[in-house]
């Protein structure tokens, strides 16, 4: 019995242990992230302007074929559930109202997260995994060089940016496949689809979306390189710390999605 | 004789495991000192904690007469812009060319035009004997190559300390006494301090002017390279003349591995 008592106490101690060192890791990385990215230059130590838009090109430009082609198919599948409903009521028009704030609030930000956070999240995790396991982190500090100044802060920037471009591309291109399918196969008037969307959206649709995809980028990014500094050992690990960023990042950008929305849902 | 580092009573764990266990030593200005033993003695962590890339848990590192165990990280930024460190693998960064990581140190702590860069790049590239191979990328190359590469980059700065974690690893006898070669030679040009970490005894009795020699985190010789090679210890005959030694696990220990208890 004692025997018993004690393993599950050892057991929950440890737990507790680990989950504490964890977490401290994660708050020390963050507030490193925090100060190179926003104090540091203001103390005269500006970012990599090369590498972020080198960056740039890596999460952003190559993922527009992707986003377009997903947002195109989305607004489409959008246009056809809603319309499945609003038929029986004799209001396909609405299918325009469905559409354009589904996009903008929700599906837009939260989709192009998850395509970014499989493609460039895991690209982050494995290339500083990778250069854990080789020992160019250590060289990085050995020569002085602080390895979330030199990787992450590019990153940071980029993807900060580019989510945003990226979530907006989503949002017209989705729109867009709605009204596509909606004066095509639903065959509803296309200049009161056109309509019917502007006075549907609001400006408080597009904003809530893009401060959305602006939180998203922070936490793909942050989860991403975090996993990859984790790194210790070999190859193994660092494809177990590359599914571990994808797997945590989606599951951290649901659980900001929904604080979101419900703050939103309260506050505009 | 002025001392460069002293390391006084370093000990360090990783987990609950003692790996140093109060180690002292001190390494000579402007010579070349060897730290030997075996696998798992504890010198590739002493060589993190001399680049600052461990924090002892206790015990204290002068180097130059400042304790880099006490500095903040800004601090030892500065002094790390001093030293220079080949690591095993080489470590070169394989996203760029090897101009590009040579020329890394020099933008990030210089504000040195591209040209002066690219002119101090040739020249640190044609000291290895890599003239002519800044545009390739470090995986286009072979294991020596990444190291003379390695030791290119860590030149860059002009060192006061050069630091080399197993330089022979991985390499053939012929390309591995090319590099003891190169660290002769640096060592008598530029007339730095030079730490190397090593087990190979070719190079040991090569290149080393003093010897720190360490044995499951303790200190087992220090002293000059005429000095190791006549010492009577036990531990240094058995290093020098190659001699197997068996693992001594008690009765008890191995009763108690093979239960798992």
């Amino acid at each position: 019995m004692q025997q018993i008592v004690e393993n599950i106490l050892g057991s929950s101690g440890r737990k507790t242990l680990s989950l504490l060192k964890h977490l401290h890791a994660i708050s020390v990385f963050i507030n490193e992230v925090f100060y190179w990215t926003v104090i540091s230059p203001l103390k005269g130590k500006p970012p990599r302007i090369r590498a972020t838009i080198s960056e740039m090109v890596k999460t952003g430009y190559e993922s527009v074929l992707v986003v377009v082609v997903i947002a195109f198919f989305v607004g489409a599948i959008l246009a056809l559930q809603s319309a499945y409903q609003l038929r029986k009521f004799g209001a396909m028009l609405y299918v325009a109202n469905l559409v354009g704030v589904s996009i903008t609030r929700e599906l837009g930000p939260i989709i192009t997260a998850i395509l970014v956070a499989g493609r460039s999240g895991s690209a982050f995790a494995a290339e500083i995994g990778s250069m854990r396991a080789q020992e160019e982190i250590d060289a990085l500090v050995s020569m002085g060089i602080n390895p979330v100044r030199f990787l992450v802060v590019p990153k940071l920037i980029a993807l900060m940016v580019m989510q945003l471009s990226l979530t907006t591309l989503f949002d017209v291109v989705g729109m867009f496949g709605g009204f596509f399918l909606a004066v095509t196969l639903l065959e509803v008037n296309a200049v009161s689809y056109f309509n019917q969307t502007v006075i549907a959206l609001q400006i408080s649709d597009l904003v809530t979306g893009l401060v959305k995809a602006w939180a998203f980028s922070v936490v793909i990014t942050i989860t991403g390189a975090y996993q990859g500094f984790q790194v210790n050992a070999g190859a193994e690990e660092v494809g177990r710390r590359t599914t571990a960023s994808v797997v945590t990042s989606i599951f951290l950008v649901i659980g900001f999605d929904l604080f979101f929305t419900a703050l939103f849902y309260y506050f505009t | 004789m002025e001392n460069a580092i002293e390391v006084i009573d370093l000990v360090t764990y990783y987990g609950d495991r003692k790996i140093l266990k109060g180690i002292s030593f001190s390494i000579p200005m402007g010579m070349t000192t060897v730290i030997v033993g075996g696998s798992g003695c504890g010198k590739t962590t002493t060589l993190k904690h001399l680049i600052g890339l461990l924090r002892p848990a206790s015990g204290s590192i002068h180097i130059h007469g400042k304790d880099i165990a006490a500095m903040d990280n800004a601090s030892l930024d500065e002094y790390r812009k001093k030293m220079g460190v080949l690591f095993q693998g080489a470590a070169l960064l394989n996203s760029m060319t090897l101009a590009e990581n040579v020329a890394l140190p020099l933008r990030e702590h210089t504000k040195l035009k591209g040209s002066v860069i690219d002119i101090i790049v040739r020249m640190k590239l044609d000291l290895v004997g890599l003239s002519g191979f800044g545009d390739f990328f470090p995986v286009q190359l072979s294991g020596g190559m990444k190291k003379r590469a390695g030791i290119a980059r860590a030149m860059a700065m002009d060192p006061v300390i050069m630091y080399f974690d197993e330089p022979s690893a991985g390499l053939d006898p012929v390309t591995a006494a090319g590099l003891d070669e190169l660290i002769l030679k640096l060592h008598s040009v530029f007339k730095m301090t030079v730490v190397v970490v090593t087990h190979e005894l070719p190079s040991i009795f090569k290149i080393a002017d003093y010897v720190v020699m360490l044995d499951e985190g303790e200190v087992s010789f220090v002293g000059s390279l005429d000095e190791f090679k006549k010492s009577d210890k036990a531990i240094v005959r058995t290093f020098i003349e190659r001699r197997a030694v068996e693992e001594s696990i008690s009765p008890d220990n191995y009763f108690k591995i093979i239960t798992g208890t």
